[in-house]
């Protein structure tokens, strides 16, 4: 039973998967899982903010809005931590939560003139992305809006990914080493962020933050259990994504329920098998080598 | 003023609610947030809020009705779990701490969405008013929301007083505490539990996202003002009881204001000045102290090199002008203008038609300087098998914080000596 809204939200969760998955896989290499969390609710004021501004729910501006937003996140981070040195996780805390308080006072203030709700933010609706369809002036439907921002945001990722694997790469393994040979770990680190901003945001209206935070980290934590090598990471976490996305299509479809949970609840259960039964890093081979250690 | 009066008076039974609420809600998980800081687990809290929903949904799918104790307990049940759940995942796996929060953080909740969802769309006329859980309503607690709140409070602080001596040790430094014999793993999870138990019924008020910044926000600002555990405990409790009672105050005068967002507002902007004007250990008197250094530290170069210009000749007090002094060492020249008005007005330096020239006070200051930078070096040289040459750029650092204590025991160890390893005279101290 796959039509075609079926087919579209897939590939909606699919794109939004890989994006998430490309960079989620630094992100944690990093040890920086939770700042995209904290962009993900970062970017609330900004939303707000650009609808008041331009009076319209307009994907560009929205995106503008958001973006800038979750880029001075990151710097407020960085700030609190290294100049004011504020512990590192506090710092995280602090600024998400303080960003994400302004959001919903500024909701509250303009809540007639701004149609969204903290519903729709925190866990924003993937089962209506067939809904919005981008018609051309001859009056042709080109398929949903949200498959093509997302398309052109994987496109971005991946060109960026493929281009400057070396630089992010030595910058998350080795900064040390990358600083003496002239790659600095700051601007990689805007870049990244920079990177994670732009996901969030373009993925925040048709799936939610909630999701988005699930493929940052958990596909990436998955494949992280199932090999040592990062290309191989990457691409295992990309498809991980795509199946994941795939069965909570249709787990969500069987429950009648939020597709956005359903994805999640697949990520989780596909992180639980590798968790036990993952040959390299598994609970059962890592028990097994153990034993064999002790009867030696 | 009126509205300031009639809130104050507490009149209104929902005022007096919403106030009484936040304040022991804000400063109950204030004190607990404050442990969570120190141990570094700040954002297990955020896991935590998360992870309340599932058990929300299974109380009300379990049972059927909206009961608040079970609702509550549903939601304290998955929140441990999601505790331990992190815990396994860390010390099993080689995933570290912030993947296995972030994991757990949108599994859970991706359960509780879909668990919440299915119900909201199986027709059940009970349901309305589930998805409140999320994001909260200061507003809307009610007489019986305050008996709750109000034993929550009372058993956290409780504990937290009646263990504060076990919590302190675990918070700083476990290793001790498991010498000494303390049951470090029980007292863990007891504290582990009394966050989850402050997140869950936080929640109701302020929701799920900003109920970390009840734990966080304060006790990082507090972590500015003192670096006593005790004082911390109470700043950040009173901080938060402050912004509590007036994020309650805001949404009275303005009712479509939301309490919780404006506690953490107002948390957080407190929290922002204490990070930037806190004493020592604020931005602002750390900036102010290194330029009092830096100023300090150049006052004594210019010092140092009209004494190394009069050495050759032994006529200390003549008169150098700024090109003489700048063909000698490089010193910043603009600043140095104002530097040398200071010298002067300390009485170091006098100006003449020619330049600048060292007073006798400020030959003496000029010669401890030089005196402490040969002595190092020879400490250097003599003690760490330093080659000579290596020896001045680190003595240049170290003589304009050497104390005279240090000083003298420098000398005691080099048996009191005459020449520094490029063999120039080290002047004695004059008294």
């Amino acid at each position: 039973m796959m039509n075609l809204d079926a087919f579209w939200i897939i590939v909606t969760g699919s794109l939004v998967a890989m994006c998430c998955s490309l960079l989620g896989c630094f992100l944690i290499l990093r040890r920086m899982a939770m700042v995209g969390d904290a962009i993900s609710h970062a970017v609330l004021p900004g939303i707000v903010l650009a609808f008041l501004f331009s009076g319209t729910r307009e994907v560009w501006s929205m995106l503008l809005g958001a973006a800038t937003l979750g880029v001075a996140c990151t710097f407020l981070i960085e700030f609190l931590h290294k100049k004011a040195r504020v512990q590192s996780d506090a710092s995280i805390g602090v600024t998400f939560t303080w960003l994400f308080a302004l959001g919903i006072i500024l909701i509250s203030v303009y809540a007639g003139k701004v149609d969204l709700d903290q519903d729709c933010v925190l866990y924003g609706e993937i089962a209506y992305v067939p809904l919005d369809v981008w018609f051309t002036e001859s009056g042709q439907s080109l398929g949903p809006r949200t498959v093509w921002l997302m398309s052109g945001v994987f496109l971005l990722i991946l060109t960026f990914v493929t281009l400057f694997y070396r630089q992010l790469y030595l910058t998350s393994f080795d900064p040390a080493f990358a600083v003496a040979i002239g790659v600095s770990t700051s601007v990689w680190y805007y870049l990244l962020m920079g990177a994670v901003s732009l996901t969030t945001v373009a993925a925040f209206e048709s799936v939610g933050a909630i999701l988005v935070v699930a493929f940052l980290v958990g596909p990436p934590a998955t494949a992280y259990l199932l090999t040592d090598d990062l290309k191989k990471m990457l691409l295992i976490s990309s498809g991980l994504g795509v199946v994941a996305s795939f069965l909570g299509f249709y787990l969500a479809l069987w429950l009648d329920g939020s597709v956005a949970g359903a994805i999640s609840v697949i990520i989780g259960l596909e992180f639980l098998l590798a968790f036990v039964l993952s040959p390299s890093h598994g609970l059962i081979s890592r028990n097994r080598k153990l034993s064999k250690v002790a009867s030696a | 003023m009126n509205t300031l009066w009639e809130f104050l008076s507490m009149q209104d039974a929902n005022v007096r609610f919403v106030t009484i609420g936040s304040v022991l809600l804000a400063a109950s998980s204030a004190v607990v947030g404050c442990f969570t800081v120190l141990r570094k687990r700040a954002l297990v809290g955020d896991a935590v809020a998360h992870a309340v929903l599932p058990g929300v949904c299974l109380a009300f799918l379990l049972t059927g009705q909206k009961n608040p104790i079970i609702m509550l307990l549903g939601s304290f049940i998955t929140g441990w779990l999601a505790v331990v759940v992190m815990d396994i995942i860390t010390s099993k796996s080689r995933i570290k701490e912030d993947t296995a929060i972030g994991l757990v953080l949108s599994v859970f909740f991706g359960i509780g969405i879909l668990l919440l969802t299915a119900i909201q769309h199986s027709g059940n006329e009970q349901q309305s008013g589930l998805d409140k859980f999320l994001f909260g309503s200061a507003a809307a607690l009610v007489g019986q929301d305050l008996y709750t709140f109000g034993a929550v409070a009372l058993l956290l602080l409780l504990s937290v007083v009646l263990l504060y001596k076990e919590f302190k040790l675990i918070s700083f430094d476990t290793n001790y505490a498991r010498t000494i014999g303390l049951p470090v793993k029980r007292l863990e999870l007891l504290l582990t539990t009394l966050t989850v138990l402050a997140v869950v019924v936080g929640i109701q008020s302020v929701g799920v996202v900003l109920m970390s910044a009840m734990l966080i926000t304060p006790a990082a600002a507090a972590r500015f003002w003192t670096d006593r555990l005790g004082a911390m405990v109470i700043i950040a409790a009173a901080m938060s009881a402050v912004c509590g009672a007036a994020g309650a105050f805001v949404s009275f005068t303005a009712p479509a204001m939301p309490t919780g967002p404006w506690i953490v507002m107002l948390l957080s902007l407190l929290a922002i000045m204490s990070f930037l004007l806190a004493p020592s250990k604020g931005l602002l008197s750390r900036f102010l102290s290194q330029r009092r250094v830096r100023r300090q530290m150049l006052r004594e170069n210019i010092l140092k090199t009209l004494f190394h210009l009069g050495e050759p000749t032994g006529e200390y007090q003549q008169s150098y002008s700024k090109t003489q002094i700048l063909a000698r060492r490089q010193l910043p020249l603009r600043r140095m203008q104002t530097q040398l008005q200071t010298l002067s007005r300390q009485g170091f330096v006098v100006k003449d038609t020619q330049g600048w020239a060292l007073t006798p006070a400020g030959k003496k200051e000029a010669q401890r300087v030089v005196r402490l930078h040969r002595l190092w070096e020879l400490y250097l040289t003599e003690y760490l098998q330093v080659a000579s040459d290596h020896v001045h750029e680190d003595a240049e650092s170290i003589e304009h914080v050497l104390t005279p204590e240090l000083e003298k025991r420098l000398e005691e160890l080099l048996d009191y000596p005459t020449a520094d390893p490029h063999k120039t005279t080290i002047p004695q101290q004059t008294s």
